[in-house]
């Protein structure tokens, strides 16, 4: 068993949102860097778990970024997985992310490959899905459990107001939430061992990106708060009702 | 040319999400001068020609029992078909959650530019750029597709339904057969409560309520409310409320148009997943919380004596 994690790197959950260069720029400064934590918790985790069950299960790790994602990835080996790479691209288009996965995990034939649900930055949601057209394979979305019997996977995916159980043959792309697995915090041999666990750097294939960021903004700023006192809560109904015309 | 709308059903029904991007859609085909067509796919009991009120012409239907569930390689594989055939320059669909695992599918299979999370109109004065959210909540960012077909991924909650006059003409529509790969055992859904991702409004608690025990009020309200109901990610992992409640950061993102937020701080990861909310109410007791920052209107007050006092407010006005 090949398993193939995707890990971006994101901005800290509590990191102030600015932008520069004429809002075409996130800025960067003063912020503080990790792995994204869908991809962390639930990805990463639960493909670990299936190595613990199954020691003869290969982990790879692939981060598309430049050279400063390398921490986040060293991070991502702290936990586990046996080695990773590092595809030299700072491409934000989700395509082309796709794309330069897709071509490693052709090379790589993986069986199973985890994505996070989404990146707490750009909130495409999208890796997944185009990674797993690219190979051709199915795509199950926003999974919360996922359990393996030989090539059989039983997956749990969240649905409008539920979840549904289906079933489905490796090789596939699983996109990874809540419920997939309980966050683990890395231990000393982990953190050890990560520093020497294989980090390859591939460069990116030729592809031209879709899409761009033509620029930022900030949301309009919340107009203040209008307190209304405990004792009278009927002010509150009545503002609701009439005011913001909400119920 | 036209612009595709893909119609989402669960069990059959259509739903909500769908109007929204049809008349979204509609509206798109009526900036860019052509028609907009709808795409069902998947055995249906609702009447479709009457989805033409969303302004509509046109519904292709696939009456295909293998697709009334989801399998986004099928899925992305039929629309993509007829997306070439019909010369589609747009695809609408809502970012819900068939959404987000289709829409990427049919982006690569078509190279086709995709915005997910789409909240407004494009701008076609320059290019094609669309508005949608990032950094969960916290920036918008505008996004340009520099492909001849564009996907616009609508995010649920951010177009208001419209609808007028005019029926559609419903277009009985076959393709090559599709074996779906994945097979869905069973479904297990919440019953008796409006689905978050579906609900206008949403009550939703934190640990300033104490336990489990006393989540009847807040289940109260929400069902007078119409509303569905959430809670933090704290509450959820003190196993006092299902995970699937839990919103912010790592959980459920919502955009409802009132967030009711009963004895939760409003801590950064949490505001992440609903401070698209139209309307932002929090009951705190302490006055610094964060969440007031947040906030529209707010009381600064015990969620025990608030709450209840706001159930009697709400069935005096339902006459109740
Ligand atoms: C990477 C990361 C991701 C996270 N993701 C999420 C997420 O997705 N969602 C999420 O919710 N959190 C998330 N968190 C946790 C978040 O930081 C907070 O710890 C959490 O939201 C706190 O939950 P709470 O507001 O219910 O509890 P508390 O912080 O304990 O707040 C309780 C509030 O209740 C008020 N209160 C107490 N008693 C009463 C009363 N009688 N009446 C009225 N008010 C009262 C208090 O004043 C206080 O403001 C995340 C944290 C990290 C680090
Ligand atoms: N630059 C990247 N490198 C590797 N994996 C990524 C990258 N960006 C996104 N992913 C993966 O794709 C998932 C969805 O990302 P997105 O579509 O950007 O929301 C993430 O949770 C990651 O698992």
């Amino acid at each position: 068993m090949k398993i193939l994690v995707c890990i971006s790197k994101t901005p800290d959950t509590t990191a102030k949102i600015a932008f520069t260069d004429n809002n075409t720029k996130f800025a960067t400064e003063g912020v503080q860097w990790i792995i994204n934590p869908y991809d962390e918790w639930y990805a990463l985790v639960r493909a670990i778990e299936l190595k613990e069950k199954d020691p003869s299960t290969i982990i790879h790790l692939v981060t598309v970024g430049s050279a400063d994602a390398e921490p986040i990835i060293r991070k991502a080996l702290a936990l586990g997985g046996d080695e990773a790479i590092r595809i030299n691209s700072d491409s934000s288009d989700s395509y082309t992310i796709a794309y330069q996965i897709a071509e490693i995990a052709r090379q790589g034939a993986y069986d199973l490959i985890f994505t996070g649900k989404e990146t707490i930055d750009y909130n495409g949601s999208s890796i997944g899905g185009m990674l797993a057209e690219l190979l051709d394979i199915p795509f199950v979305s926003l999974a919360t459990k996922f359990e393996l019997n030989g090539t059989a996977a039983t997956i749990n995916r969240e649905i409008e107001g539920g979840e549904e159980t289906c079933e489905a043959n490796l090789p596939l792309v699983v996109s990874c939430q809540k419920g997939m697995a309980e966050q683990r915090i890395p231990n000393m041999k982990g953190i050890m061992s990560a520093r020497t666990k294989p980090l390859k750097v591939t460069e990116p294939v030729a592809v031209e990106a879709l899409t761009s960021v033509a620029s930022f903004e900030l949301p309009p700023a919340k107009a203040g708060v209008k307190l209304v006192d405990a004792e009278n809560v009927a002010e509150l109904v009545r503002l609701l009702k009439e005011e913001a015309k909400v119920i | 040319m036209s612009v595709l709308i893909f119609i989402d059903q669960s069990e059959g029904r259509i739903k909500k999400t769908s109007y929204e991007a049809l008349t979204y859609g509609a509206k798109v085909a009526e900036q860019i001068g052509t028609e907009a067509i709808g795409v069902l796919l998947g055995t249906s009991s609702d009447e479709l020609a009457a989805l033409g009120k969303y302004g509509v012409k046109k519904i292709h239907h696939v009456a295909d029992a293998n697709l009334n569930h989801l399998d986004a390689q099928a899925y992305a594989a039929v629309l993509a078909e007829i997306a070439t055939n019909l010369g589609a320059a747009v695809i609408v669909v809502s970012n819900n959650l068939t959404g987000k695992a289709v829409a990427p599918r049919l982006s690569a299979r078509l190279k086709a530019g995709l915005v997910s999370g789409a909240n407004a109109l494009p701008d076609t004065s320059n290019g094609f750029t669309v508005r949608k959210g990032v950094f969960s909540g916290k920036g918008y960012a505008h996004i340009s597709i520099h492909t001849p077909v564009k996907i616009i991924a609508l995010s649920p909650n951010s177009y208001e339904t419209r609808s007028g006059e005019g029926t559609a003409e419903v277009v009985p529509a076959t393709t090559a057969a599709v074996a779906s790969k994945v097979k869905v055992v069973s479904t297990q859904k919440i019953t008796g409560q409006v689905p978050l991702s579906e609900a206008e409004r949403v009550v939703s608690g934190g640990r300033g309520l104490k336990g489990p025990e006393n989540w009847g009020m807040i289940e109260e309200l929400a069902g007078l409310l119409d509303a569905g109901t959430a809670c933090s990610r704290a509450v959820a992992d003190a196993h006092w409320r299902p995970h699937h409640e839990h919103v912010g950061q790592t959980g459920g993102s919502i955009a409802p148009n009132l967030y009711l937020a009963i004895g939760i701080s409003g801590a950064i990861q949490h505001l992440a997943g609903v401070n698209r909310s139209k309307v932002i109410v929090v009951i705190n007791k302490d006055p610094e919380a964060p969440f007031f920052k947040a906030a529209d209107y707010g009381i600064v007050g015990d969620a025990f004596d608030v709450v209840p006092k706001m159930i009697a407010e709400v069935k005096k006005l339902k006459g109740i």
